[in-house]
């Protein structure tokens, strides 16, 4: 009975040793979706950091009651000012690291890598 | 500055940098209102209702107004037009009428021309007809601030900066909401700092100066960016002067704070109440049931004694 206990106790940990490795793997991998959302939400944008494949496209909504803006601290792409609700879309055609703020809120601070 | 997690803010009292007369540090909520005042040199401060009972009619009165956000529609508040003209009303009733009107920004809430227009259909009605505006974040939206300056920025340095004088008191009207800096919180910049320097360089020490901004000029919560990078800088320039008074929106709550020679004051919102620093998952507007949303509004009336130190800023409710 002891040693069942501990033969169940040891392949439940085994079991989440390879979760554990396997959500670190798949989190670093891109996503593979062909395109993502991100929501900003309570002044955050969510996820904060994101990393997708070349060609996806993002799309970032605004769900607070107060407007909010995307913009790439080079320029590289700007959204208009978006209301509640409203969207903005960027394509990833180039591979890099775009580190983006909301003009409005520049404490809102967000990521895309695009692999 | 202020630090982050606690449910107080601490501020860095640093005697050595500032007028050793002493300090004050009183912090008024959305709704109670305070009054800080010197008396004889010693900083007082006095509940709203004792403030009433003491006010003296003074020298020069004139009333702040803020964050008016007209445009906005959600649950916080979906009658802005309306609050806005029940402060119009209140200022109308004043017993000691104020003889301009300060509106530190946020006039509306998506730079719309229709909002623009809107407030200032609203603000004619208004007693004093004189009024003096800076821009906040949502009145420069889309075009550098371009419109705002057009209607309310006519001769104006730079981005939207000017100064000017009442009965000997010096007012500088200061913009922190152009061109910020990703993580960061309002700010100045250099030529606006410049231009500060040279425009109180003439002023004698005992001029009562009185600065005005959208965002605050002390660090209140860096977190939700509710400060100015550039703030101290600006502040370095008026810390010989005897009375100096600081008068932000942004934050939607009165909030007030004594530093030496330097009175910081916030004032409320006319459109919506926002959270407590860290009371919140964000600074987003605050949802009240609709009966308590007019004791979170209100107005700010300013008043300044010759010979008194500080300006007495009374803060009311529109209920």
């Amino acid at each position: 009975m002891k040693r069942k206990l501990i033969l169940a106790t040891g392949l439940l940990l085994a079991i989440v040793v390879v979760l554990a490795g396997l959500y670190r793997t798949l989190k670093r991998r891109p996503v593979q979706a062909s395109a993502v959302e991100i929501k900003i939400d309570n002044f955050n944008f969510a996820p904060a950091t994101l990393v997708v494949r070349k060609g996806t496209q993002i799309t970032w909504t605004n769900r607070d009651d107060i407007p909010h803006t995307v913009v790439e601290d080079d320029k590289t792409f700007k959204s208009k000012v978006l209301d509640t609700d409203e969207k903005f879309t960027f394509t990833a055609n180039r591979t890099g690291t775009y580190r983006y703020y909301c003009s409005i809120h520049p404490k809102m601070t967000g990521k895309v890598v695009v692999e | 500055m202020a630090s982050g997690k606690n449910d107080e803010l601490l501020f860095d009292h640093n005697h050595d940098a500032v007028d050793r007369r002493g300090f004050l540090k009183c912090m008024a909520w959305a709704g109670t209102g305070a009054l800080c005042v010197v008396q004889g040199g010693v900083l007082k401060s006095f509940s709203l209702s004792d403030a009433q009972s003491r006010h003296a009619k003074g020298d020069l009165s004139f009333v702040q107004i803020s964050d008016s956000h007209m445009g906005f529609n959600k649950a916080a508040n979906p009658d802005v037009a309306g609050t806005l003209q029940a402060a119009v009303a209140k200022i109308n009733a004043l017993t000691d009428p104020a003889e301009f009107i300060l509106h530190t920004g946020d006039i509306t809430h998506l730079s719309k021309p229709v909002e623009f227009d809107q407030v200032q259909q609203i603000l004619r009605s208004a007693k004093p007809k004189e009024i003096f505006f800076v821009p906040g974040e949502h009145d420069v939206l889309e075009d550098d601030g371009q419109q705002y300056r057009e209607r309310f920025g006519k001769n104006t340095k730079g981005s939207g900066w000017y100064s000017f004088d009442k009965k000997g008191v010096h007012f500088v009207a200061l913009v922190n909401v152009m061109n910020l800096k990703a993580g960061g919180m309002g700010l100045l910049g250099t030529d606006q700092l410049a231009w500060l320097e040279d425009d109180v360089r003439h002023l004698s020490n005992s001029t009562p100066i009185v600065v005005f901004a959208h965002m605050p000029l002390w660090n209140i919560y860096p977190e939700w960016g509710w400060g100015t990078d550039d703030s101290a800088q600006a502040l370095s320039y008026l810390k010989r002067f005897g009375s100096v008074t600081v008068l932000n929106g942004h934050i939607h709550q009165t909030m007030q704070k004594v530093e030496g020679n330097i009175t910081f004051h916030t004032a409320a919102s006319t459109a919506f109440p926002q959270p407590q620093p860290g009371k919140a998952d964000s600074a987003g507007p605050m949802k009240v049931p609709a009966e308590q949303l007019r004791s979170l509004l209100g107005v700010s009336d300013v008043n300044y004694m010759r010979g008194k130190r500080a300006l007495a800023v009374i803060d009311s409710t529109l209920q």
